[in-house]
């Protein structure tokens, strides 16, 4: 078994709020990221699926249809944007690393999972270079 | 890091077939890449050392088994790739099978090679 990686970049803004709190509870909880006025990052997406490499081709997945699938299914809904505002996941939920991967897997899962006998076993999001959240799936 | 050529094509395939799955990567005169080789190793630490692993003895079986190989070579030229795409799937393999044979049995946990800042493989016993 392969593990293969496809990394992207998005760049969108965000804040961290939750309506059932105070404006004080959100601004203790979540400090500057409680700005609603919001903030941005630039963000980095690795797609990994896992699979044997084709005896033919010598591929797992083809990397060009992969970095198709993860435009067309990720970068299109989020990049450029504002998260909070403009994708309909994060109208109630935060746009935290950690439910942007998990997102971002939801997103994925049905195309991987459609093609090539490959499975989509993670997706890491790096918020910065020194945070990501990564989800590989519920068990 | 490991520099070297390669080009994607498949016998087993007519021109229509390579070019539709490998696009350019099966351009006829080939194309090269600055391979990153990462080896994870795992093991308890050694009371007397401190260490998991010599990693100056680590050094020296990489370049030895790997980067004297490879490095700086065409990799369709090599024997391991006689029959073999030199996908960086299959070089991914190739590492592992080489490296676990020189290494003490059940340290070496995964190989992960990087073919571009965009994509990268990882490979462990199966």
């Amino acid at each position: 078994m392969i593990e293969l990686t496809r990394r992207a970049t998005f760049s969108a803004s965000h804040y961290y709020w939750n309506e059932a709190w105070s404006a004080e509870k959100n601004e203790q909880v979540f400090g500057r990221c409680a700005n609603r006025n919001g903030h941005g990052h630039n963000y980095t997406l690795e797609v990994t699926v896992a699979g044997e490499p084709d005896p033919v081709t010598g591929f797992v997945v083809d990397l060009k249809w992969l970095k198709d699938v993860i435009e067309r299914e990720v970068l299109s809904a989020y990049d450029h944007r504002h998260l909070n505002l403009e994708v309909p996941e994060f109208a109630k939920a935060i746009p935290t690393t950690e439910n942007i991967a998990i997102a971002a897997w939801k997103r994925l899962a049905p195309a991987v999972s459609a093609a090539h006998g490959a499975r989509l076993s993670r997706v890491r999001v790096y918020e910065t270079p020194e945070i990501f959240a990564e989800y590989r799936g519920e068990a | 890091m490991l520099s070297a050529s390669h080009r994607l094509h498949s016998d087993a395939l007519s021109e229509a077939e390579n070019q539709a799955a490998y696009g350019k990567c099966n351009n006829p005169h080939g194309h090269g890449h600055n391979y990153t080789v990462e080896v994870l190793t795992r093991g308890p630490i050694h009371p007397e050392t401190g260490m998991v692993i010599d990693l100056v003895a680590l050094d020296e079986v990489l370049r030895t088994k790997v980067l004297d190989r490879f490095d700086h070579t065409n990799l369709n030229l090599d024997p391991l790739f006689v029959n073999r795409v030199p996908t960086t799937e299959n070089l991914c393999r190739a590492v592992f099978e080489l490296l676990k044979d020189a290494l003490p049995a059940g340290e070496l946990e995964y190989v992960r090679v990087e073919e571009t800042e965009n994509n990268f493989f990882q490979c462990g016993g199966e």
